[in-house]
């Protein structure tokens, strides 16, 4: 028995030592990144596979656990340390706060395949703008995906069954909210985690608010327009929607919340469209099952773009790994195939859709549609707007308040003073 | 060299630990206290910039709610802790039969991670699944006890938790005190009439102060560093009602890019612990040069 163990062992030891034998030309690559689970996994492996095909040498780093919490650890002593992942799964200003370190660039490697694969014309110019680092004009990250967070997901049958159909303002939703709720049913399953409440907070502003105001308070963290008459009446339908939730939303996860909505115990979630995957998962089909219909606001679009930032790199095969990471992670098939799994749509303007179902569908078509109108605006809960310290400012304001009972002018005073603060 | 090293073996053998301990423990309290006058954000930066980050700290609505806690906290957890621990040493050092047994099942609880007590109280103390739902589906229609979804109590859902956490373990130290206690004190003191309460309460239980003293700074430490029980059971809701100091430094380094202004927080749980410490060992080492 203990000869078999050491055998083999010896044997994995061995093959391990072979596998990890210096790269050939594709180059190598280290990355850092969070998904671990399920569908993210199984996505991301069609990456691996890519680079391998490619001759590169991956060497995986996922750290698991917290939503990339643990990982920011892991990612930020190996950059004190002066050994940094070949890419790490950073997006939104995180990149250009990376950048402000001084450990992206120059010379921003992947700016070249960028440039070669012109990458500016497969990119809606928001998107873009995120990846570029260097005062917006060198790439150093790629985007693999779109997530919308500015969803309503519902099940169809308990509207249904009360003779609802999907709420187009804040005000029916309220409506068909208060009869649910008389009803028995929990008109809004959620789960007050700090984040959750970010993400339905910021849902209730762009739609309240308007697209204009979202871009001014949110994006451009105005003070009159954090302040003002607009983000008490914000902070008034937070009020609102709290009544809604139930008894033991503080803590809950996300995924339990579209849970209760698939058992019909809830009729609403607000959540990012990695909810679709627990639907798909109990075999459940849109439109026939559940709705999933954007959030009431003028052609809003909030979007989160999961992306992999590329450190400074020394060395001939590392910086042959990092291009050949960016161009695949930019190509047509892994955006296609990725999203497939991951629920979201892919980042490239040009990849077909018809193998997406309905929700991915509709995603795309509102993405062009609001980018044109200027409702395309980044999420602040999932660190697309802003830097983290002004977010998590935000953050604290928003779930103080909706898990108290304290009053929108009071959040609107402390919201303004909490940013202020935070600059 | 024999007699050389023979004489100096012990301080060679010590010697690497000791210079690992001097970096890593006090080496990195003072790099702390360092960037805690910096302006670092993201990654550490060495430019001087005063006391800002604390003047910043101090301003931050979040960290009053993190300090209120832990004066609540550390006081409930010590003293039902040591409440609790001494009724059970008592009660299990009556010469009972199955003592060796109930001490395990006491002790038990000390085996569990704060990740698995914190777990499986959020489960028993959700209003939806545990104790509220039991009595409820009993026929108590009206019972309610929601203290983990209400803010104003979801700190005491904390303590609940720890003190099951740890008082078994603060009974083993009384109950190890209580053996060491001679028994021909408490003859004679039967012999001059003296109850057993008041046999407890005036002779025994002052003749274990040094217990007390160690039970009250481990627990004390206990509850500065407390995080991974905080994240399991509440994650600092609702909202950020039962923040705890380290689960607000954490937050701060590694999620809010305030490395600057979560050091000045390490250095005021440091200074606490300091506060605390200092007197503590002070008494103790003068007590020992006294007995000397």
């Amino acid at each position: 028995m203990l000869k078999q163990v050491l055998i083999s062992t010896a044997g994995f030891l061995f093959a391990t030592a072979v596998s990890l034998s210096p790269a050939m030309a594709g180059g190598e690559a280290e990355v850092l990144h969070w998904w671990t689970s399920g569908g993210e996994a199984a996505a991301l492996k069609v990456l691996k596979d890519d680079f391998a095909g490619n001759g590169g040498t991956w060497k995986d780093m996922p750290v698991a656990g917290g939503g990339g919490d643990a990982a920011m650890q892991t990612l930020k002593a190996r950059v004190v340390a002066g050994d940094p992942p070949t890419a790490a799964q950073i997006k939104g200003p995180s990149i250009q706060e990376w950048d402000d370190e001084g450990v992206v660039g120059p010379p921003y490697h992947v700016d070249a395949v960028a440039k070669a694969q012109n990458w500016d014309s497969l990119l809606s110019a928001q998107v873009a703008n995120h990846m570029k680092c260097d005062g917006f004009t060198k790439y150093c990250a790629a985007p693999v995906n779109i997530h919308r967070i500015d969803w309503f997901w519902a099940n169809k049958k308990v509207l249904d069954a009360h003779g609802l159909t999907m709420p187009t303002s804040w005000d029916e939703f309220n409506a068909a909210a208060s009869k649910l709720q008389a009803a028995g049913i929990i008109p809004l399953a959620h789960g007050s985690q700090p984040w959750q409440d970010a993400t339905v907070f910021e849902a209730v502003a762009l739609g309240v608010g308007g697209n204009e105001f979202y871009q001014k308070a949110i994006v451009e963290l105005n003070m009159d327009a954090l302040s003002g008459a607009t983000m008490v009446k914000v902070f008034d339908q937070m009020r609102t929607l709290q009544g809604f939730t139930d008894e033991g939303a503080p803590g809950r996860d996300w995924n339990v919340a579209t849970g209760m909505v698939m058992e019909g115990k809830a009729a609403f979630q607000i959540m990012g469209d990695w909810a679709k995957g627990e639907f798909t998962n109990a075999g459940l089909k849109p439109g026939i099952d559940y709705y999933c219909l954007p959030t009431p606001s003028d052609h809003g679009y909030l979007y989160n773009v999961d992306s992999f930032i590329f450190y400074s790199m020394d060395g001939k095969s590392k910086i042959e790994g990092q291009k050949l990471l960016g161009s695949l992670m930019m190509g047509k098939n892994f955006q296609k195939v990725f999203n497939l799994y991951k629920g979201s749509i892919p980042a490239r303007l040009d990849v077909p859709m018809d193998e997406f179902d309905m929700c991915a569908k509709g995603s795309a078509a509102d993405l062009n549609y609001s980018a044109m109108t200027g409702g395309l605006q980044p999420s602040f809960a999932h660190g697309m707007a802003l830097r983290l310290a002004q977010k998590g400012a935000i953050q604290d304001v928003v779930t103080e308040h909706f898990n108290s009972n304290m009053s929108s002018h009071e959040a609107t005073r402390r919201l303004a003073q909490a940013v202020k603060a935070s600059l | 060299m024999f007699y050389w090293l023979q004489k100096n073996l012990p301080r060679i053998v010590i010697s690497p630990s000791f210079a690992v301990i001097l970096w890593f423990v006090y080496g990195f309290i003072i790099w702390t206290f360092y960037v805690s006058f910096t302006k670092s954000k993201m990654l550490p930066r060495y430019d001087f910039w005063g006391i800002q980050q604390h003047f910043r700290l101090w301003s931050n609505m979040r960290w009053y709610t993190a300090v209120e806690n832990l004066l609540i906290f550390t006081v409930l957890f010590v003293v039902l802790c040591i409440l609790i621990g001494i009724l059970l040493a008592i009660l299990l050092d009556q010469k009972i039969r199955t003592e060796g047994f109930l001490r395990t099942i006491y002790l038990y609880p000390m085996a569990l991670s704060f990740i698995v007590t914190g777990t499986a109280w959020k489960w028993i103390l959700n209003p939806t699944l545990g104790i509220q739902k039991l009595f409820r589906d009993l026929g108590f229609t009206d019972f309610t006890f929601d203290w983990l979804v209400n803010r104003e109590m979801s700190i005491y859902t904390i303590v609940i938790a720890a003190v099951w956490q740890s008082s078994g373990f603060v009974m083993a130290l009384f109950l190890a005190g209580l053996r060491s206690v001679d028994d021909e004190i408490i003859k004679a003191a039967k012999i001059d009439g003296a109850g057993l309460y008041s046999i407890y309460i005036t002779i025994i239980l002052p003749m274990l102060r040094p217990v007390f003293m160690s039970s009250i700074v481990i627990l004390i430490h206990i509850s500065i560093k407390s995080y991974d029980l905080v994240i399991a059971l509440t994650a600092g809701g609702p909202g950020t009602s039962s923040d705890m100091p380290a689960v607000f430094m954490t937050q701060m380094a590694f999620h809010r890019s305030e490395i600057g202004m979560a050091s000045a927080s390490a250095v005021m749980m440091f200074l606490t612990v300091l506060a605390i410490i200092v007197p503590y060992l002070y008494s103790e080492l003068r007590r020992q040069d006294a007995s000397r």
